[in-house]
């Protein structure tokens, strides 16, 4: 029985440093509800600097001892106790939104002060307790080893993004977020379920020690089916995206990145972990194939749609419904891969740098269609002439997010997508290849679109109806560069990703 | 049919019923109630595997209890932040309905629940 974790059972070196980037944002929400005002943006600051240096040296702790870094609670073994596992996977993802996070907190600073003369107002300290809240659901998310603290963390991460959807305290607003709940609730519910029927045929939750013992039956498959389903609904795959654009388009600006760009990748990764590393031995590469097939109708619907729009943030959110699609093209072709004996991490590595170049391009592009929202009083594309005299950094950076979302060397959507669709090719799935391809097309339609209108010279006479501060363009552009460069992984001397996963974990072959 | 089976079967039924509720109902407090059914039958389901789970002896695995106080506290927060967040779109908005454009097709709004 192959089986893709490490599982040594005792804390290894730099283990509490994941207690630390769980407890670290926590305890910065909860000082900076104590404190209030001005006090909760400065915690909140001074913890984003904090969590990405804790994140650094956990990459550090990984990279120098090459293998998953453990903590076990209170010094109890599963299956006892609870363990907290950082791999390969999950230190990347914990470096990625730590930088992700810092941008967005540096861009939300002009957004989200407190007016001189105020002691305190709502929306920006909910902001700040709530982008801390989703920072650390998020780190639970990518570290926990253990199947119930992953549904735990999931709430979390839902009740943590719920009210982000919700800042501006409209009506569509509201029942955009009480849509997302209900989909999320729907969706944790599920996953619970299959949790639960897991835990009564294998007696386990912890991922490593359930990976070995379960086998293909019933009740596995059941558990799989239901669990997969509810991590869709949470993630937005087609056909359960429905609540997704009103939601992340209604949002303040930077409210959406975190949503569009962070929150989403949450469940997708408890997905990966489930299908890679869970049921490594019981998912078919059929089974998979569906999967990817919604992911491709994703690509394809998302992109038509978000070429019909006629606002910029809701073309933005549409774009996220496709980009979602690509992350789960990489089941088949690991699947694939797997079961003709060769090296999954290409399809694995691909999926994780779309995840991250997703990540930071859609932030940098939401956070651009921010500023140009404060600058032009609307965000018509119809209208963006003017834009790139007012600014240009931004529209540089909306650029750059675009290239790496069509795909354009040297970001990191093309590193991605050409490992993706040489996975493809190599395992005779074509037709991935292809779906990839006539997606990347539709993105450059509407990105371009985009790019021309707001380069269009503005009227006679027009002026900006605000200006805004240039780090909040630097922190824009930053972001997009970040995904541009992104690409660059690949000299990246070892492979961190699969840092503490061994080689092939042999999907479909029990 | 012991007793096991029986709570087993009954939670497969909550979760049945609370499944057709979230999904063909169209109000958000019926949904929310919905929710709750169905995780009802998740508790009802760990609980019956809870003692079916106990064969060494002793009156029941202890490990699902535990989870189990989690899920409800989790169930719980849920709730009561979906019933603030109706109560707040009731405030704002006069009515409540999910539906994207629905002050202008349906101006008469009969009372949730």
């Amino acid at each position: 029985m192959p089986h893709s974790l490490s599982t040594p059972d005792v804390t290894t070196p730099g283990g509490l440093l994941l207690v630390l980037a769980v407890l670290v944002p926590f305890v910065g929400m909860l000082a900076g509800m104590v404190l209030g005002g001005r006090g909760a943006r400065r915690v909140a600051l001074a913890t984003l600097v904090a969590g990405l240096a804790i994140a650094i040296a956990i990459a550090d702790a990984l990279v120098r001892s090459g293998d998953a870094v453990v903590y076990l609670l209170g010094g109890w073994a599963p299956p006892l106790g609870v363990a907290l596992r950082a791999d390969g996977l999950a230190v990347v993802m914990l470096l990625a939104v730590a930088v992700v996070i810092g941008g967005i907190g540096v861009y939300a600073r002009a957004d989200f002060g407190t007016p001189p003369g105020v002691r305190e107002v709502r929306a920006p300290l909910m902001f700040w307790l709530l982008l801390l809240a989703v920072w650390g659901s998020l780190n639970l998310v990518f570290v926990s080893g253990d199947l119930f603290t992953l549904y735990v963390a999931l709430e979390l991460l839902t009740f943590a993004g719920v009210p982000l959807v919700s800042l501006g305290g409209s009506p569509e607003t509201l029942r955009s977020a009480l849509r997302y709940l209900l989909y999320a609730l729907f969706g944790s519910v599920l996953y619970l379920l299959g949790a639960v029927l897991l835990y009564g045929a294998y007696g386990t939750l912890d991922i490593v020690l359930l990976a070995a013992r379960v086998h293909p039956e019933p009740v596995t498959w059941a558990a799989a089916a239901l669990m997969t389903g509810g991590l869709l609904a949470k993630t937005a795959l087609f056909p359960l995206h429905l609540w997704l654009p009103p939601a992340h388009a209604g949002a303040p600006a930077a409210a959406s990145a975190v949503l569009s760009g962070l929150v989403i990748k949450g469940s997708w990764f408890l997905a990966v972990r489930l299908w890679l590393d869970v049921f490594a031995g019981v998912v078919t590469v059929p089974s998979a194939q569906t999967l990817a097939a919604l992911g491709a109708a994703a690509i394809l619907v998302g992109n038509i749609v978000a070429l019909r729009q006629a606002r910029l943030k809701l073309l933005i959110a549409y774009s996220t419904v496709a980009q979602i699609g690509y992350l789960f093209l990489m089941f088949p072709l690991a699947a694939g891969l797997a079961a003709a004996q060769l090296d999954s991490a290409a399809a694995v590595n691909g999926g994780l740098l779309q995840a991250i170049s997703h990540a930071t391009a859609k932030a940098a592009m939401f956070m651009a269609a921010g500023l140009i929202y404060t600058t032009l009083g609307h965000d018509r594309i119809a209208d963006l002439r003017g834009v790139a005299r007012a600014l240009p950094m931004t529209l540089v950076a909306f650029a750059l997010g675009g290239a790496s979302l069509i795909g354009l060397p040297p970001s990191g959507g093309f590193l991605a997508k050409w490992l993706l669709v040489s996975a493809a090719i190599t395992t005779a799935q074509w037709w991935w290849a292809l779906v990839m391809l006539v997606g990347g097309l539709l993105t450059s339609a509407y990105v371009f679109i985009v790019v021309v209108r707001a380069l269009a010279p503005a009227p006679e006479g027009w002026t900006p109806k605000a200006s805004v501060p240039r780090y909040q363009e630097a922190a824009v552009l930053a972001l997009a560069l970040c995904s541009f460069l992104l690409g660059m992984a690949v000299f990246c001397p070892v492979d961190v990703a699969g840092i503490g996963r061994a080689v092939a974990p042999g999907i479909g072959s029990p | 049919m012991n007793a096991p089976t029986l709570f087993g079967l009954c939670a497969a039924a909550l979760v049945g019923i609370g499944l057709y509720g979230l999904i063909v109902n169209p109000r958000p407090l019926r949904k929310i109630l919905a929710f709750n059914l169905v995780g009802t039958g998740v508790f009802l389901l760990f609980g019956a595997i809870a003692r079916r789970g106990a064969a060494v002896g002793m009156d029941g695995d202890p490990v699902p209890q535990a989870l189990l106080i989690t899920g409800i506290v989790v169930a719980f927060s849920a709730t009561a932040l979906a019933v603030a967040l109706v109560q707040r779109l009731f405030d704002e908005a006069g009515s409540v309905t999910l539906a994207p454009d629905a002050p202008a097709k349906a101006p008469v709004e009969p009372p949730d629940a």
